[in-house]
C-alpha cells in the first residue's frame, strides 16, 4: 500500500541545482535563480520578437503592442499625463509577475523537469512590493516634501474627525506594501498547493488500481486540468492587480488626491 | 493532546475561513453582474475595479489558508 501522506510543501523548496540542501554560503545558484533567468529569457525573446518596428504589425508585434498598450492604459488612467514616467517600472513588475506565474503553471512535469514558480515565495513578490513602495515614498517626498503627510487627512473632514481618521489612514497606508506583496505570493502559493494535492490524487488513484482507483484518478485528472486553467487566469489577474495597485499608489503620491 | 493532532485540527478550523472567501468573492462578482445587467454601458469601465475587488477579497480568504498551512507545517512550537 503506498504511503498515504501528501506533501505539498516540497515543491516550494529552494535548493542549489544538483543538491537538496541550502549550504551556508550566500552565493549559490538555486532553482529559484535558474527560473528567474528563464523568465528573463522568455520576456526578452517575446519583446525582441515584437519590437521589429514593422509599419504594418504582424501577429507577434500586435501581441506585444497589445500588452504594452494595456499597461500604458493602466498608468495613463490611474496617474494621468505624467504617468508615462512610471510606465517602465509598472510594466516590469507586470510582465515579470505574469511570466513567472505562467511559467510555473506550464505542465512540463509530464516530460520530466518540474517548473518552479518564482513568485510563490514571499521574498520575491515582497521585494517587488518594497520597490513599488519606495518609488511611492520617493516620489511623494520629492514632489511634495512634508506636505506628503496631507495624504492621510482627507479633504473637508471636520477637525475633530481629523484626529481619528489620520491615524487610521496612516496605518492603512503602512499595510499597503505588505498586502501588495502578499497578494500575488499567496495566490500562487495556494494555487500550487491545490495543483500538488490534485496531482497526488491522480497518482494515488492510479497506483491503487482497480475500477475505483482508475475512476478517481481520471476524475482528479479532469479537475487538475480545470485547476491549471484557473491557475493561468489567477496568475494573469494577480499581475494585473499588482500593476494597477502600484499605479494607484503612485497616483496617491503624485496627485495627493 | 499531541502537537500533531492539535496541528491537524487547527489547520482544519483555519481552513473554514476560506469558505468566507468564497462568499466574499461571489458577492463581488454578483454585485458587479447585478449592476452590469442594469446598466450595460457603464459596465465596461468598471471591470478594472471588479478585478481589484476580487483580488482584495481573495487575498483575505487566502490568508486564512496561509494560516492553516503555517499551523500544519511550521507551527510556532
Amino acid at each position: 500500500m503506498a504511503e498515504a501522506t501528501i506533501d505539498p510543501m516540497h515543491q516550494f523548496q529552494i535548493a542549489p541545482i544538483g543538491s537538496e540542501e541550502l549550504a551556508v554560503s550566500p552565493f549559490q545558484f538555486t532553482n529559484s535563480a535558474l527560473w528567474m533567468l528563464i523568465v528573463l529569457v522568455v520576456i526578452v525573446a517575446f519583446m525582441w520578437g515584437g519590437t521589429k518596428r514593422e509599419l504594418v504589425p504582424g501577429r507577434w508585434q500586435a501581441a506585444v503592442e497589445m500588452l504594452t498598450g494595456f499597461v500604458d492604459n493602466i498608468t495613463r488612467e490611474s496617474i494621468g499625463k505624467e504617468g508615462r514616467k512610471y510606465l517602465p517600472w509598472v510594466f516590469t513588475a507586470f510582465i515579470f509577475i505574469l511570466t513567472a506565474n505562467w511559467l510555473g503553471a506550464v505542465p512540463l512535469a509530464i516530460l520530466g523537469p518540474h517548473p518552479f514558480t518564482v513568485t510563490s515565495h514571499f521574498t520575491v513578490t515582497g521585494m517587488l512590493s518594497v520597490i513599488s513602495f519606495l518609488i511611492v515614498l520617493g516620489v511623494g517626498f520629492w514632489t511634495h516634501g512634508l506636505k506628503f503627510f496631507s495624504l492621510f487627512v482627507p479633504h473637508g473632514t471636520p477637525l475633530v474627525m481629523k484626529f481619528f481618521i489620520a491615524p487610521v489612514e496612516f496605518i492603512s497606508f503602512l499595510v499597503r506594501p505588505f498586502s501588495l506583496g502578499l497578494r500575488p505570493f499567496i495566490a500562487m502559493f495556494a494555487g500550487h498547493v491545490l495543483l500538488d494535492v490534485f496531482g497526488n490524487f491522480v497518482v494515488q488513484g492510479l497506483s491503487a488500481g482497480g475500477a475505483a482507483g482508475y475512476g478517481i484518478g481520471l476524475l482528479a485528472f479532469v479537475f487538475l486540468i480545470f485547476v491549471n486553467a484557473l491557475e493561468l487566469l489567477v496568475g494573469a489577474i494577480q499581475a494585473f492587480v499588482f500593476a494597477l495597485l502600484t499605479a494607484l499608489y503612485i497616483n496617491d503620491a503624485v496627485n495627493l488626491h | 493532546m499531541e502537537l500533531s493532532s492539535a496541528q491537524v485540527i487547527g489547520a482544519g478550523v483555519a481552513a473554514i475561513g476560506v469558505g468566507a472567501a468564497a462568499a466574499g468573492v461571489g458577492n463581488v462578482f454578483g454585485s458587479f453582474l447585478q449592476g452590469a445587467l442594469r446598466n450595460p454601458g457603464a459596465a465596461g469601465g468598471q471591470t478594472g475595479t471588479l478585478y481589484i475587488g476580487f483580488a482584495a477579497a481573495e487575498l483575505l480568504g487566502l490568508m486564512a489558508f496561509a494560516v492553516a498551512m503555517i499551523i500544519l507545517y511550521a507551527p510556532p512550537a
